[in-house]
């Protein structure tokens, strides 16, 4: 019941896994005298849409902190297509670059324009010419909605046009995952739905993406696999049509039957 | 007031050397609290005792003796550096370590978001800190470098002791010829104001130019 592997991918896509990308083995983490993370073993493969759901304080989020090491782990081990996390410094700074992620409150950098906000990381962390920058930002941005407010600061976009905006910066780095921690958990409702377009998309793209969201909706709809975390455990990991319909174990079973009432 | 209008010329030379004094230090206490603020907020830990040190030591001894001990225990140790180039590393290092303290805060003051996205994307720490944590740290430290500046405009008043030539030492030249005390340092006072009222003004018209909405 506590298996923590794929064990199909939904259906939707062609069936194969791609390579192990992301791999977590027996990672454990404490924040002071709390555990957080307990042997967490997560394997995500390329091209694989994973969906974290859990009660808040099971340790979703942290998971995806761990993985670009925004968090460092106690114990165990964190490969990134076969390369362990390094240790702070230059390596790990490369290694984030291909490790997109998209936080719950945006985190757009207040002090520059939108274009800018997109191109920061091309230019800086991979060297790219400032005009071929500009003009695959340009492309992202158009590609999220949202080209027309390239000269805009983030304040003055609505919440959703912001995680748009932070979702094509993480584009804009070519990563090889990218990892949302509660994409739409700060923004009004009507919102949601114009950053869970852009994500549904990517995700029909064939872009590997590990979600931590409360949106079920979502879940049923893009991801390979659904992994229940509670306490610190994965608890389930199963694909979205099993796990929704008849989940294994009665603590996601009690979880669902409290989400989806409402 | 004859004794200030006839020796206007006086009051101008020492007000352009004070001008001068005031801004070179100024710059080295930019450079200073700049290099000393990242020691501190470094990830690495010898770096940041280090900074501490410097702040905690530099802060906490009085300027005047700082001038003393650099201006004269140089001299004993055989380096000599002129009276206006040891005013300016004296007063910039002191000061640099004010400026420090109140980037740091600024630093505080940025959401922990920003640096997390800005590693996120790939950017060293230093990058990380240059590109995206320290220009909205400066926006809201400029009220603090404001106050900074302007005692240090006030500060630089105590190189009249090494011999320097600035608008204090202008004043007592005079006052020891003519002991008319009140016009002479009147006429000072007058002069600082000229120089440190708009320096405050125009502290308040770069925070309001570089304020950004969030």
């Amino acid at each position: 019941m506590t298996t923590s592997t794929a064990r199909a991918p939904a259906g939707g896509t062609d069936g194969a896994l791609g390579r192990p990308l992301v791999v977590l083995e027996k990672v454990n983490k404490s924040f002071g005298p709390n555990q957080v993370l307990f042997d967490i073993d997560l394997t995500v493969h390329a091209g694989e849409v994973v969906v974290v759901i859990g009660p808040s304080g099971s340790g979703k989020s942290t998971v995806c902190r761990c993985i670009n090491r925004l968090e460092t782990i106690d114990s165990g081990r964190i490969t990134l297509d076969g390369v362990p996390l390094p240790a702070e410094g230059k390596a790990l700074a490369k290694l984030r670059a291909d490790v997109g992620m998209v936080f719950q409150s945006f985190n757009l950098f207040a002090h520059k324009r939108v274009l800018d906000n997109v191109t920061l990381g091309p230019i800086k962390a991979r060297g790219v010419p400032r005009k071929q920058a500009e003009q695959r930002a340009r492309e992202l941005l158009d590609r999220v909605g949202i080209a027309a407010k390239a000269d805009s600061h983030p304040a003055e976009l609505s919440g959703g046009q912001q995680q748009r905006v932070a979702i094509a910066r993480a584009l804009a780095m070519d990563p090889k995952v990218i990892m949302f921690d509660e994409p739409t958990s700060a923004l009004d409702p009507e919102m949601i739905n114009e950053v869970l377009d852009v994500m549904t998309g990517l995700a029909h793209e064939g872009m590997t993406m590990i979600v931590v969201t409360h949106e079920m909706g979502f879940a049923r709809s893009a991801a390979n696999r659904v992994v229940f975390m509670d306490d610190g455990r994965i608890v389930e990991s199963n694909n979205p049509d099993a796990f929704f319909s008849h989940p294994d174990t009665d603590r996601a079973r009690d979880f669902l039957s409290k989400i989806l009432h409402h | 007031m004859g004794v200030v209008f006839g020796h206007l010329s006086d009051y101008a030379s020492g007000f352009w050397y004070t001008v001068a004094l005031t801004l070179a230090s100024f710059l080295v206490s930019l450079l200073v609290g700049i290099v000393i603020a990242t020691m501190r907020i470094s990830p690495a830990a010898p770096a940041r005792a280090a900074g501490l040190f410097y702040v905690e030591t530099v802060r906490n001894t009085p300027l005047l003796v700082l001038l003393f001990l650099f201006f004269f225990g140089l001299t004993k140790v055989g380096l000599a550096y002129s009276i206006f180039v040891s005013g300016v590393i004296v007063i910039g290092a002191y000061h640099g370590a004010f400026v420090a303290e109140a980037l740091r805060s600024g630093v505080g003051a940025v959401s922990k978001g920003q640096a997390e996205a800005a590693r996120s994307i790939g950017l060293t720490f230093s990058q990380s800190l240059r590109y995206v944590v320290l220009p909205q740290a400066f926006r809201t430290v400029v009220p603090p470098i404001g106050n900074i500046f302007i005692a240090l405009t006030k500060n630089t008043s105590l190189i009249t002791v090494i011999a320097g030539v600035d608008l204090t030492s202008a004043a007592d030249r005079l006052n020891t010829t003519y002991a008319q005390a009140i016009p002479i340092f009147f006429g000072a006072a007058v002069a600082y104001l000229i120089l440190t009222i708009p320096s405050g003004l125009a502290f308040g018209w770069i925070e309001r130019k570089v304020a950004i909405a969030r």
